[in-house]
This record gives structure tokens, sequence and C-alpha cells, in this order.
């Protein structure tokens, strides 16, 4: 069973979003999607400005068998993304919740979490599907 | 025998496990509205023997003239080495190799030819070629509209300078995926690029401008200040360039401040025969930056557990075994032969022969517009400096001209009545290094001949 944190909420296609305090949102994806597509060779973060809808490819994550497109969990405006990862894609790998975030936005509705699962429901999307 | 590695006992025993009744069947689910009844207008098949007959045929009717005839396709003589070497059984195929454990020979040739155009466009990185020319272009320019990361736009400028074929083909290719191709124009004294058309595009949104270098017309745009002025305005600069004559001009990749984003063009220069219009192939450099957006395949130089030096197809997650809809391009393969022979002859040319070829093709292409301007009638159409092709205005129709000459085993050039009708009577022609002292001699009797007679009548 990969490891889902309780503090963050989830999307159906495996992208995570935490809330931080000054009420931005920052978006990875979960251990279970970084698992799935192996060694990531290839990070590429949207610019800094982009207004995205919620479920939108904002990022594409490549791997040495596949590559993905990362969808926004949410929607709202680009307002940092992780430019460590152009050089090290395997922060991704080695710490999917912490230093491989991708992107944070800064969400077009304050109740823009709402719409998630939290970690039991993701949880339990997983174990259906034999994650 | 036909080539289908299935016996009929197969084809059963595939079809019995998944319970479909026929290979037929299998397509039931593709409307009837949408499946092709029947080939019409397709004659029925030719042995051999009757086949070959046919191509001799047909052969003899292009006959063996005298040509002068460019616009995008040209006659260079290429060393007997190059077929004889790339004709051989370990390279005669036109495609890509998957098998890097059995192909290594053919990879290490591909990694060659990527690194001498990468050298020649003096940009980072190239792909194994594509289609041709045409097909380039429109790949580079659905390419810009992915790659350039502060816009959305799918506009692009195509200025009239830029080969009327390659417009089409992009035209074709890409406009069905949403891309907008705008024309530009070209001032009537020059024939070049006006620089303030770009300028009128100012606070607008474009994707990229496409620049031909050396124009259709055989002129040479300012490309540093038209790069400049794009990079400024926000564009990315899609160069189409003639391979030869890199040997002399400054490559994309050093164009303006910044440099071209992307070079596309027409490899057939480079050691393929004319062949009655193909199959040619086209090439693509870029920067490293954009490498993710390129299309087609791309071979690396690697190392193996041994620490021995290996090559393989790399960067695939662009194509579309791996990403599929989302793929860079519909192309997954090469033009391999036609790429592996544009190696060779670069290898057997080297920097110096190839920059002889372009120096010789200029010097003959002055030579031929000089000769025929002494004739009455006949004037250059564009000032300013010409690579090997270039426009002159005629007193009389192009085609009837053309013909005339051709009666005489001449093809004199291309009419550009159709495609610009706005130059009046214009007549395209070309000499490379294959054209002597007597050929252009001949040429120019010819034309006075021609022209006399059509006044007279």
């Amino acid at each position: 069973m990969s490891q889902v944190p309780v503090e963050l909420r989830y999307a159906k296609t495996h992208e995570w979003a935490r809330l931080l305090p000054d009420g931005s949102v920052e978006v990875g994806i979960t251990e279970h999607a970084q698992a799935a597509l192996g060694d990531l060779v290839f990070v590429e973060v949207p610019e800094t400005g982009r207004v995205l809808a919620a479920g939108e490819g904002c990022a594409v994550v490549e791997s040495v068998k596949a590559a993905s497109d990362v969808y926004s969990p949410i929607a709202g405006t680009v307002i940092a993304v992780n430019l460590a990862l152009a050089a090290a894609p395997e922060l991704v790998n080695q710490d999917c919740y912490g230093r491989g975030w991708m992107l944070r936005l800064q969400p077009a509705s304050p109740a823009a979490l709402a719409g998630l699962l939290d970690a039991e429901a993701y949880g339990g999307q997983l174990a259906a599907t034999g994650g | 025998m036909p080539f289908i590695p299935h016996t009929e006992e197969d084809v059963r025993l595939m079809l019995a496990a998944i319970g479909a009744p026929s290979i037929e069947a299998l397509f039931d689910e593709i409307p009837a509205g949408l499946r092709v009844q029947g080939l019409a207008g397709i004659p029925p098949g030719l042995s051999e023997m009757e086949i070959g007959r046919l191509m001799s045929e047909r052969a003899r009717q292009d006959g063996q003239p005298l040509s002068f005839l460019g616009g995008g396709a040209y006659e260079h003589h290429i060393p007997a080495a190059v077929w004889a070497i790339a004709t051989r059984g370990e390279f005669y195929s036109a495609y890509t190799p998957y098998q890097a454990e059995a192909s290594q020979g053919t990879l290490q040739l591909i990694h060659e030819y990527q690194t001498m155009i990468s050298s020649l466009t003096g940009l980072e990185v190239s792909n194994a070629s594509l289609y041709d020319g045409g097909s380039a272009v429109a790949e580079a320019a659905l390419m810009a509209v992915r790659a350039h990361r502060r816009s959305n736009s799918q506009r692009v400028l195509l200025p009239t300078t830029v080969n009327p074929r390659y417009r089409q083909v992009a035209r074709n290719t890409a406009g069905g995926q949403g891309l907008r191709f705008e024309t530009i124009p070209c001032l009537s004294d020059t024939g070049s690029i006006d620089p303030a058309a770009l300028a009128a595009y100012a606070g607008e949104d474009i994707a990229a401008v496409v620049i031909q270098q050396p124009n259709f017309f055989g002129r040479l745009e300012d490309v540093d200040a038209l790069t400049d002025q794009a990079h400024a305005l926000g564009m990315m600069v899609i160069a189409v360039v003639n391979p030869t004559s890199l040997a002399l001009l400054k490559p994309p990749g050093e164009w303006g401040t910044r440099g071209a984003d992307i070079c596309v063009g027409e490899g057939q220069p480079l050691g393929v025969p004319l062949s009655s219009g193909g199959p040619y192939f086209g090439f693509m450099t870029t920067r490293m930056a954009h490498v993710r957006s390129m299309p087609g395949r791309i071979v690396g130089r690697t190392v193996d557990l041994e620490g021995r030096t290996g090559y393989t197809l790399t960067l695939q997650a662009r194509e579309q075994h791996i990403r599929r809809g989302k793929a860079t391009s519909n192309i997954c393969t090469n033009q391999g032969l036609l790429m592996t022979a544009a190696t060779l002859y670069m290898t057997l040319l080297g920097p110096t022969g190839l920059a002889r070829v372009a120096e010789a093709s200029m010097t003959r292409t002055a030579q031929l517009v000089a000769a025929l301007s002494t004739l009455q009638g006949v004037r250059p159409a564009f000032a300013g400096a010409h690579f090997h092709e270039a426009v002159l205005r005629i007193d009389r129709p192009v085609a009837g001209v053309l013909r005339a000459l051709e009666a005489e085993g001449i093809l004199g050039g291309l009419d550009l009545a159709a495609d610009y009708p706005e130059l009046g009577h214009a007549l395209l022609v070309c000499a490379t290094e294959t054209k002597t002292d007597a050929d252009i001699e001949r040429y120019a009797a010819a034309l006075g001949r021609a022209l006399e007679a059509l006044r007279a009548a």
C-alpha cells in the first residue's frame, strides 16, 4: 500500500494538493503515481502566470518507459513552479510529497479543495484498483 | 510468393482464438460509408517483365535534357562512391532500426548524420531526418507552436519568399491541426522580405515566423535583422535553408543575437539524385531546450555495461508508441536510405569540398544571369546578392519560351506565372557546378532564337 499522507487532498488522477498557510495550494504527484512511472528523467512544469482549469494538463512527467500528463487538481493561477526539477527530476521519485512538489496555485475559489478526495477515499481507490 | 509471414493455418488459429469469423469481420466497427468499395481507376497488376518495359518507356520520355531548373531540387555531381556504398545490403533499408543490438552500424551512421547536420546548421540537436523539405516546414511550424513557452498562439507567419510548395504542404498538414498561416509580402524591387512587415505585428501574439535563406528567388534575406526583430516581438524563428549554401553562409544557429530556434530544409542537394521528383529527405535541427518538442527519431551515443561506446534510439517518450495522441508527430520513422547517401556525400566532400560546390554554383549562376541578360527583352528581376538561383523578367510569356527551349533539349527553368502572377513574365533559373561554359552559351543561344521566333510570330 502506497503512502497517502492524511493532511493532503487527492485527485482521482493521482495528483495531491496541499493547502498552505497563505491560502495558496501546492501540487505534486502521489507515491503511487511516481512508483508506477518508474525513474523520472524529465519533468516539464508550466510558466508562472498560467491560468488552469480543474483537470487541465499542467505538467508532463517522463520516465524511461512512459510519458504522462499531470492534471491540475483545482482551478487557479500558477504562482510558482519547482525549478529544481529541471536538473533533478529524481526528486519526484525520492520525495514526491516534499521536495518533489511541482507547482503552486492561487485557487480560483477558496473552497476549491472541497471537491477533492481525502486520504481515506484516495486510499480506498488505490485498494480497489490493486494499488 | 507474397511477403506475408502468416500461413492460412496461422490466420485460422488466430481468428479462432479471438472468436472472429474472418479478417474482414474485424473491420465491422468502421461504418460502411467510410470504407472504400474497391479501388476505382487502379488497373490490374502487371508482371515483372511488363512493368520493366513500361518503366523503360516512361524513363525515355524524360530524356536527358540540359537542366537549368531549380526551385527546390538541385542537380549536383554525386561521387560514384555515394550510392555504391549506400546500396550495400547492410544499409539498404528505408527504415530506422529499432533493435540496437542488431543495428549498431546503421545507428552509428545516423548519429554521424545528426552530428554533421547539427554542425552545418549551427544548432545543438538534429533528428534522424524527415520526409522532405515541405513536410519538414510543416513539422517545424507544429513544433514551434508546441514549444513556445510564453504563447498559446497558433499563428505562424509565412513570407511569400518561402517556396510555394512548402507553403502548400504546411497549410495542408498543419492547417488541419488548427495552425493559422499568415502571408507576409516581399519587396517588388529586391525580392526579399519587407523589413517593415514584421513590425506590423507588434503587440500581436504570433508563435513563429518562417525565414527561407536563400529565399525562393535565390536572394539573400537580412536574416540577422529579421531574427532579432522576430525575437523582440516574441516570435520563434524557423529557418529554412539549402544545406549546400551553409558551406558559405552563416548557419541559422548564428542568425542575429540569439540564432534561429528551429532549422529545417530539403536534404536532396546532399547526394540525392533528382529522380523525377523524389524520394528526397527533410532535415531538422534545434536547441537542446526544445528537444522534447522535436518530431522524428533521434539516435544517441552512450556506453554499454562494459563501458564500450554504443548507439541507440533515444528520447523516445516523444513518439507515438509511448505518447500516443500527444506524440510530437505522426512521423515515427526517417528517410533512412537517403539520409545514408547524404552522410556519405558530406563525408566524401568534407567542409572544403562542399564550399567548392557552393562557390562553383554561385559563380555559374552569376555567369548564366549575365549571359542571358545581354539578350534583348531579358533582365534580372531583383537587385542584390543571390545564391545559385535568380529570377529573370522576359518580355514574352514564359510558358511559350520554355516550350521552345524544350524542343532544343533544354529545361530552361521554372515559370513563376502561377505562383507569382504579380511578377509578370518571370522565370526562375539555376546553374550548379554541373554546368560548363559551353552549356551556358548553348542556353543563351537557344533563348535568343526562341525570343526572336516569338517576336516574329
